[in-house]
């Protein structure tokens, strides 16, 4: 391949993410400009193939929220929300965009759209409780979608079976009602054609965020997991079901195969493999990679790249010649995919560092989440106790810098690779 | 003879140790930190090598350690507290395999190899509840010196419970106990029992096994070591020299640097 295909080629998922972030918040302030209501959905269970037919915007407040923590504005927003009354101690998540919706929907990216209504699952706990703020707010509908047999380690009903079926006879019937609940919000009739063509993008998006993932076991891995793999998250989430989606992971994919093909890898000087467990320390996104980066640790996978994803890392294909039935399939099976890998994050685990011949795992609880923090301390035991794998534990936070303890993070980091450097040492003692 | 020195810049105080090619520690010096950590470095430093009667030639490889490593500015190179204390207690406790170091602002637990290599590892957080600063907030509450602190806390019959773990708050409540009439000896046992179950459930997180070495400088106080023996429910690891492990360790670091400096190549790679 000519050089000027390299240079085309490599990066380009971040140039093109970077793009889409831009499209997106674009999109966003002219609905917020011709006051168009928006659908504020959340990671783990979008319906964004439904919530697209009727072209709502999609305001992802998960994603709204942590930008402001990237761009280090997090604490007025946190900080506006603390002076109104809500507590220290809940989601940082949504104090931040309690925050942005006290400040007239004014983020740094842009103006955000006021909700039409919001779509939530089950997925997470704190869900329920955000949307019902919104609702309170904006006097808008709000849709719990629930989805059954999550958090069972593995032990879910699997496709085939009698009780999966019944199970997806139950998401069914709710996608139903959500089809005529956006009939009611939007004013437009339902387009099952046009479901098939989201679904068929969010197809293209799944095959290709399964196999970006699989292309990282390559040494040198070929993104990280923990930076570059975040852009890639943000695509995944917010174009959703969507053509300019479909293209990025396309893309996205001949990318990381040219990649792998060329054993061209990332800026980091791969000493050390890791993966890494929880929610990225937004406060100090960039510092927190380069603490691992200095001693070569390479973050080559994660399991946020699974759980944040909505699950689109099993890769599901939907049936559109059946869309809802198949949607209903794919919802069940990639959200309770999601909730595992939160929650029974061990699972996964024991096979990544075997698949991805990982050196080191890093867990990283945050203060202002505990749904996904809680169980880490567990789920690290037995990882380690079935892998013999190192690991570290540092405590931060998502979104508040009051709780980023950078010089101890810096320490416990060291420490950990000073053991790493230790085993290798005696390990070529040995050899 | 070649010599290694480390050097652990702690909150509190400032400890340098040299050792000979015989990992044996032929110098030592323990001053208080203060304000100014690079002064501190090199005082205890400087210390050391007149305990030890070497000359600072001699000396061919040094490490600095602790919160203020990096102001160790005459050392060859770093190392965290965390793997120098774990190589410490290993070097003197060879059947170590639980690792307690207390000092001023932080508390360790850390779980150890046969080879004193760190294996797990778990700190106070953001927080210097748990550790010697606790000990030194009820000292002051109760106008007693640290260095008495642990022989009058076990003079107790009815110890008090104290209720926080933070060291802003130890104060507040240890006068509150006082003003309701309680013995000194009995609030005292009550944070000593407190800084015991704080640690311990650091230690449970990384798991408690025999032997437990207990390091660094709260090692000096009777009451803590009776309170934490208490806790686990076997006698902890202690040496004179229990204070000064972070920085041999240090050393002992430095003298692999001058071993791998005449070792093979392929051993030095690795490293």
């Amino acid at each position: 391949m000519p050089e000027d295909k390299k240079v085309d080629i490599v990066g380009r998922g971040n140039v093109e993410g970077a793009n889409l972030f831009r499209d997106w918040f674009a999109e966003l302030g002219e609905a917020a400009k011709n006051d168009q209501g928006a659908a504020y959905v959340f990671v783990m269970g979008s319906m964004a193939e439904i919530l697209k037919v009727f072209d709502f915007p999609l305001v992802l407040p998960e994603i709204t929220s942590l930008q402001t923590a990237v761009r280090r504005v997090a604490d007025e927003y946190l900080t506006v929300a603390e002076d109104y009354g809500y507590s220290p101690d809940i989601c940082g998540y949504v104090k931040a965009d309690i925050g942005i919706h006290l400040r007239n929907r004014e983020h740094p990216m842009g103006k955000i759209p006021k909700p039409a209504l919001t779509v939530l699952t089950n997925a997470c706990n704190t869900y329920v409780k955000w949307a019902e703020i919104w609702e309170r707010m904006y006097n808008i509908p709000v849709f719990v979608l629930d989805v059954p047999a999550t958090r069972q380690a593995g032990k879910q009903f699997q496709l085939g079976s009698a009780d999966f079926t019944r199970d997806c006879k139950y998401v069914e019937a709710q996608i139903r009602e959500l089809i005529a609940l956006c009939e009611k919000v939007s004013g437009k009739k339902f387009d099952i054609d046009r479901l098939r063509e989201t679904m068929a993008y969010a197809n293209d998006m799944n095959i290709g965020w399964k196999r970006v993932l699989e292309l990282n076991k390559s040494r040198p891995s070929l993104f990280n997991a923990l930076t570059d793999g975040t852009v890639y998250l943000g695509v995944s989430n917010n174009f959703r079901g969507t053509k300019e989606g479909s293209q990025y992971f396309k893309n996205l994919v001949e990318e990381m195969e040219y990649k792998a093909a060329h054993g061209i890898g990332t800026q980091t000087d791969e000493k050390y493999r890791l993966a890494f467990v929880g929610v990225p320390c937004y406060p100090i996104f960039r510092r927190f990679n380069e603490m691992f980066a200095e001693w070569g640790g390479a973050f080559v996978h994660s399991t946020y790249l699974h759980f944040a994803s909505g699950g689109a890392n099993m890769g599901f294909e939907y049936d559109v010649s059946r869309p809802i039935e198949s949607l209903a399939e794919g919802t069940l099976i990639s959200v309770r995919e999601a909730m595992d890998n939160m929650f029974h994050q061990d699972r996964v685990l024991i096979e990544m560092v075997k698949d991805y011949e990982l050196d080191g795992v890093i867990y990283h609880p945050i203060k202002s989440c505990r749904t996904v923090s809680t169980g880490l301390a567990d789920g690290r035991r037995a990882m380690m106790a079935a892998t013999d794998t190192p690991s570290l534990f540092i405590e931060s936070d998502m979104m508040d810098k009051r709780v980023v303890s950078e010089a101890q993070m810096k320490n416990r980091a060291d420490a950990f690779f000073e053991g790493l450097a230790s085993r290798r040492l005696t390990a070529a003692k040995t050899a | 003879m070649a010599y290694a020195a480390g050097v652990d810049v702690g909150s509190t105080q400032t400890k340098a140790i040299i050792i000979n090619e015989a990992s044996e520690i032929v110098g030592r010096s323990l001053i208080d930190t203060g304000a100014n950590v690079v002064a501190a470095a090199e005082n205890a430093y400087n210390e050391a090598l007149k305990n030890s009667n070497i000359q600072e030639e001699e000396v061919e490889y040094v490490i600095g350690t602790g919160y203020g490593r990096y102001r160790v500015t005459f050392g060859n190179t770093q190392v965290t507290e965390i793997s120098c204390h774990a190589r410490g207690a290993s070097h003197m406790f060879p059947n170590t395999k639980t690792v307690l170091d207390m000092g001023g602002q932080d508390t360790k637990a850390i779980r150890v190899n046969p080879r004193g290599e760190v294996l797990d590892f778990c700190m106070n957080d953001k927080c210097a509840a748990g550790t010697g600063r606790f000990l030194g907030a009820a000292a002051a509450a109760l106008d007693i010196p640290l260095s008495e602190l642990g022989n009058v806390a076990m003079q107790s019959e009815r110890p008090v419970k104290i209720s926080t773990t933070c060291t802003v708050f130890a104060e507040s409540e240890v006068l509150s106990w006082l003003g309701k009439g309680k013995k000194i000896e009995d609030i005292l046992w009550g944070v000593h029992l407190s800084i015991a179950s704080r640690s311990v459930g650091l230690l449970r997180r990384v798991g408690i096994e025999e032997e437990l070495t207990f390091t660094g400088g709260v090692t000096k106080n009777p009451g803590v070591i009776k309170a934490l023996e208490q806790a686990i429910g076997f006698k902890l690891n202690i040496s004179p020299d229990s204070h000064y492990i972070g920085a041999l360790g240090a050393a002992l670091f430095a003298f692999d640097h001058i071993v791998a400096s005449r070792a093979p190549s392929s051993i030095k790679e690795a490293a």
